[in-house]
Order: C-alpha cells, then sequence, then structure tokens
C-alpha cells in the first residue's frame, strides 16, 4: 500500500545551502587535516607492513603436506582430499611400497602430489576430510607465479610450506 | 595595423616563446591536478592514494625510491605514458568523422581560451599575455561555449544511449548556466569601465582587488563597500556558474558514473578519452585563471612590486624587476592552484544535484540574482560617482 512520507521540515538557513554546504566543507576538512597530521591511523602500507602477526589462529591459507617429527610423511595417497576438493585443484599419483619395506603394511604413498593454486579455494575441506592429518591449511596468502606452471604446487613445495608438525595433531584443535 | 605589412621577427619569437610557455606551464597543471584530486580525495576519505610511482631516486644515489613525500609524484607520467600506448579502438557502430573530430573540438576550445589570459605582468618589458584584446571575457565566453560542441559530437556520434544523454545534459545545462554566467560577471565592467583583462588586473593592483578590496592597504570608501556587495554577488554566482561550465560536482551530471557508465565519453579509449579528460581539466584551469583575474587581482600580491619594478615594499626594489616577474608569474599560478584545490574540495564534499534541481536553480535561482545584480550595480554607480 502506498504511504506517504513526510519530508523533514527545513529552516530558513537550511534552505538557503550555503551554510550547510560550508557545514560540509569543513568535515572534510577535518578529515584532510587529521589524515595529514597523523592523527587518523587507519592504513597500512601492505608491502612493507603486513598483518602476519595478527591473523587469528583458523586463519586458511595455502594448503601444504606436514611430515611429523620424524622427517616421515604422513600422506598415505588415500586421495580423499582429491576426492573431495571442490574445485579439483588436487591431483595425487599413489605409488604402492615396496613388500619389504618397514611400512609395507601402509601400502601406498604419494608419487606425486600437486596442488593447483589458481583453482584452490582455501576452503579447507582437504583439511577436514584427511584421516592422517597430513594436510593442513598453513598461513601463507600471497601465493604468487609469473605463469600458470609457477602456480602449480609440487610435493617438494607442499612439504617447504608444510614443515613439520609434532605433538598435538593440529586438527583437532577446537579452533582450527 | 603597420604589423601587417612588415614580419617583426621578434614579435613572432616572443609569442611562440609564451605560447609554448602557457601550453607546457598547463598541460603539467592538468596532469599534476589530476594527481592531486586523487591524493586529496583519498586523504579527505581517510586513504592515502597514488603514492607508489616516485622518481628513480636510486639512479641518483639515494638509498631507496620509495618515500612517503615524492612517491606518487611519477604517476601522473605513468598515467600519461600508458594512455598514449594503450589500443585505441574505434566501435564499429559510431560515425567515424564526428567521432574523431569531437575530443579535439573539446580540447582546442578550451585552449584557445587561455591565450587572452594575463598570466603575469610583464617580463623584461614583454606583457605577460599571448593574445592583449579588448574583449577577452567575452572572448572567453565565446570559445569556451564551442566546447560545448565536442561534447555533443560525441554523444550523438558514440550511437549508444548513454553517451547521448551525457550529451544532451551537458548542452542544456551549458546553455542554463552560461547566461547566469555571462550575466554576473557585467558589474564588474560597470565598475571598472573595461573589457581588457590585463586592464582589469591593473585596475585591481593600483585599487584593491575586487573581492579583496583591503588588498591596496587603504580603507575602503563609502563607495566602495557598497559596490563590495554587488562584487560579493557576482564572484558567488561566477564561481557556482563555473562548476556546472566545467562539469564539476555538484553539477557533472552528464558524466554521471552511476547512471550513465562514463556519459558523453563512454565509447571513448586510449588517446582520445585522455583528451577528453584533458580539456575537463584545461577548462578548470581555464576557469579558474578568470576567476582569479577578474576577482583575486590576478597577478598582483600585496608588497610585491610589478615587472617594471613599480609599485610594492620600497625594500624590495633593491632586486631587479625580472626578478618580480618570474614572482608575478609565480603568484598568479599559485593563486590559480589555490582555487583548483578548492574545486576538489568541493567535489569530495557535495553530492550531485539531480537534474530538475540544477535547472531550477539555473534558470529560477541565478539567473535572476545576476539580472538584480546588474541594475545593483548600476544603481549604485550611477548614484555614487567616483
Amino acid at each position: 500500500m502506498a504511504y506517504t512520507v513526510s519530508r523533514p521540515k527545513l529552516s530558513f538557513w537550511e534552505k538557503m545551502y550555503l551554510p550547510q554546504i560550508i557545514g560540509g566543507l569543513a568535515i572534510t576538512l577535518r578529515h584532510f587535516r587529521n589524515m595529514i597530521t597523523g592523527k587518523t591511523k587507519v592504513i597500512m602500507q601492505y608491502p612493507e607492513e603486513k598483518w602476519d602477526a595478527s591473523l587469528p589462529p583458523y586463519y586458511r591459507g595455502a594448503p601444504a603436506l606436514v611430515k611429523d617429527e620424524k622427517g616421515r610423511e604422513r600422506c598415505v595417497a588415500c586421495q580423499l582430499c582429491e576426492f573431495i576438493c571442490p574445485p579439483r585443484a588436487i591431483r595425487i599419483l599413489p605409488g604402492e611400497l615396496p613388500a619389504d619395506s618397514k611400512w609395507a603394511k601402509v601400502e601406498k604413498f604419494p608419487q606425486q602430489f600437486d596442488i593447483d593454486m589458481t583453482r584452490c579455494i582455501y576452503c579447507g575441506m582437504c583439511e577436514e576430510v584427511c584421516p592422517e592429518q597430513a594436510i593442513f591449511l598453513r598461513k601463507d596468502y600471497a601465493i604468487t607465479g609469473f605463469s600458470r606452471d609457477q602456480m602449480v604446487h609440487d610435493k617438494t613445495k607442499l612439504y617447504e610450506i608444510g614443515g613439520t608438525l609434532e605433538g598435538l595433531v593440529f586438527k583437532w584443535n577446537p579452533l582450527k | 595595423m603597420d604589423f601587417l605589412y612588415s614580419i617583426d621577427w621578434m614579435l613572432i619569437g616572443f609569442f611562440l616563446a609564451k605560447t609554448i610557455f602557457v601550453l607546457v606551464v598547463v598541460l603539467t597543471m592538468v596532469s599534476y591536478t589530476v594527481y592531486a584530486e586523487r591524493r586529496v580525495s583519498a586523504l579527505i576519505q581517510d586513504r592515502l592514494g597514488p603514492n607508489r610511482v616516485g622518481f628513480p631516486i636510486t639512479l641518483l644515489g639515494a638509498k631507496k625510491d620509495f618515500s612517503p613525500i615524492l612517491g606518487g609524484l611519477g604517476q601522473p607520467i605513468a598515467d600519461a605514458v600508458k594512455l598514449l600506448i594503450k589500443e585505441d579502438f574505434t566501435p564499429a557502430h559510431v560515425n567515424k568523422f564526428y567521432y574523431w573530430i569531437a575530443p579535439a573540438l573539446g580540447i582546442g576550445a578550451v585552449i584557445v581560451s587561455l591565450a587572452v589570459i594575463p598570466f603575469g605582468s610583464t617580463f623584461l618589458g614583454v606583457p605577460m599575455v599571448i593574445a592583449n584584446v579588448n574583449i577577452g571575457p567575452l572572448f572567453i565566453f565565446a570559445i569556451s561555449s564551442l566546447g560545448v560542441y565536442g561534447i555533443v559530437l560525441a554523444g550523438w556520434s558514440s550511437n549508444s544511449k548513454y553517451s547521448f544523454l551525457g550529451g544532451i545534459r551537458s548542452s542544456s545545462q551549458m546553455i542554463s548556466y552560461e547566461l547566469s554566467l555571462g550575466l554576473s560577471v557585467i558589474p564588474l565592467f560597470i565598475i571598472l569601465g573595461t573589457l581588457n583583462l590585463p586592464d582589469i588586473v591593473t585596475y585591481q593592483a593600483k585599487n584593491g582587488w575586487l573581492l579583496i578590496p583591503l588588498t591596496n592597504g587603504h580603507f575602503p570608501t563609502l563607495r566602495e563597500t557598497l559596490l563590495w556587495i554587488p562584487v560579493c554577488i557576482s564572484f558567488l554566482v561566477f564561481t557556482i556558474s563555473m562548476f556546472a561550465e566545467t562539469n564539476r560536482l555538484p553539477f557533472d551530471l552528464p558524466e554521471a558514473e552511476q547512471e550513465l557508465v562514463g556519459g558523453y565519453h563512454t565509447e571513448y579509449s586510449s588517446m582520445k578519452f585522455a583528451l577528453f579528460f584533458l580539456g575537463e581539466y584545461a577548462a578548470m584551469i581555464a576557469g579558474s585563471s578568470l576567476i582569479v583575474t577578474l576577482f583575486l587581482g590576478g597577478w598582483h600580491c600585496p608588497f610585491i612590486p610589478d615587472g617594471a619594478g613599480a609599485g610594492g615594499l620600497d625594500a624590495f626594489h633593491a632586486l631587479p624587476p625580472w626578478f618580480w616577474g618570474l614572482v608575478n608569474i609565480a603568484v598568479f599560478f599559485g593563486k590559480v592552484a589555490l582555487l583548483l584545490l578548492f574545486f576538489i574540495w568541493v567535489r569530495w564534499t557535495l553530492p550531485r544535484f539531480r537534474y530538475d534541481q540544477l535547472m531550477r536553480l539555473g534558470w529560477i535561482f541565478f539567473f535572476e540574482l545576476a539580472l538584480i545584480n546588474v541594475f545593483l550595480a548600476a544603481a549604485i554607480v550611477a548614484f555614487l560617482p567616483n
């Protein structure tokens, strides 16, 4: 139903425009002055200053593979992360462990593990689904490259970002 | 008319030098006005604005390129290079001839109107105005209203609805504000009795600026005080009409981004777009120069002698007159720069007028105000002769 919006009653000086315009100019001048004198401090000079220190513990950055405290890779190439990945950014080429290996009961290991960072959406599904707590979202966010090839993280790169994870498994951290 | 029959190479040389000087200064000012616009708007909105593209001072032995003060000063150069090497795309559906001629018309008219502005007193005896004509303001109004052809042709030849609406809005806006623009300065000519811009500035140097009569150091007489009222009204109407004339906010309806994409230059790219941009800012500079010349004393600054070494404080006469000629030029462009900052300040303060409000303001308010003002000034001059 249509209804009438009552217009505000303006005083004489408000109707004259100019005093109101001068008031507006004063506001913008105050903002200008506060920026010049450094009173307003809202800006971070990004490449020189970074916000890494104030990243929250649950921040989702680039996914990476981790090793355990003895330097063994945790990934067993079960490919669950590859299947759950919504943008299909993960490609795994599983290999079979030799029968005489000490860890032969694990059966598989990743020969190749590629994450295409041009496709990754940082959703963290891979981390959620991983039964071995081998893949985690780290805090790296500035992933750059000059070509599409450079934007694909291979196994070496992923372990380099991930590093090792000791003690309590991060995945079951209530904040994470 | 002797100069028509004999070729005075000195005179031609002086004119060429002055023309090149004005062109170089104005084009540099245009690019740095754009930079100032971006910086000031950013600071008003609690941002920093372009502060990265500096000059490579590491090549000169400095430790690092980035500095908060010099940073960003290279931005206009980078922008110019970008606009020059971008692809110049002409859409297939445009009227080629008018599409190509429109940007040139737009900027050409503005640059021609700069010719009659006195940008300094004299320098080594040469008057610092390119064309010392007796119809200065009329010339400027005539030429700057030609500038609307550039916009209208651009809007029409682009064969696009947004451009067309922008062009239509621009033409109707210019027509409604040109009237009050022309009428508002008539009181000045009644008071001064001349249309020659260098003479107007000389008068102001002697008798105090029109808007601030105290600059000659004498307490104004009753006549001057009374005449100050119409001058203030003219200044107000003229400045606001100048905002409308140069398509600046709060009257930037021809290129209202939210409604018309880009207005009349929607279909333009590369250097043709840059020419419109350049023309718009050059028009701002021309308008500011005219306001400075008519109301704010042109090149005159209190206590500073003119280019012939006359006037000013006696202590300053120790320095050669050519030095004061240069100072006068600097004073003029300094005043213009301050006025440009004011233009920018207003732009980032006020919202855009609605179209009917704009028309109402032009036709019902400013036109009548300027008309009454003419009679007011005439009455004062008639009843209190000098």
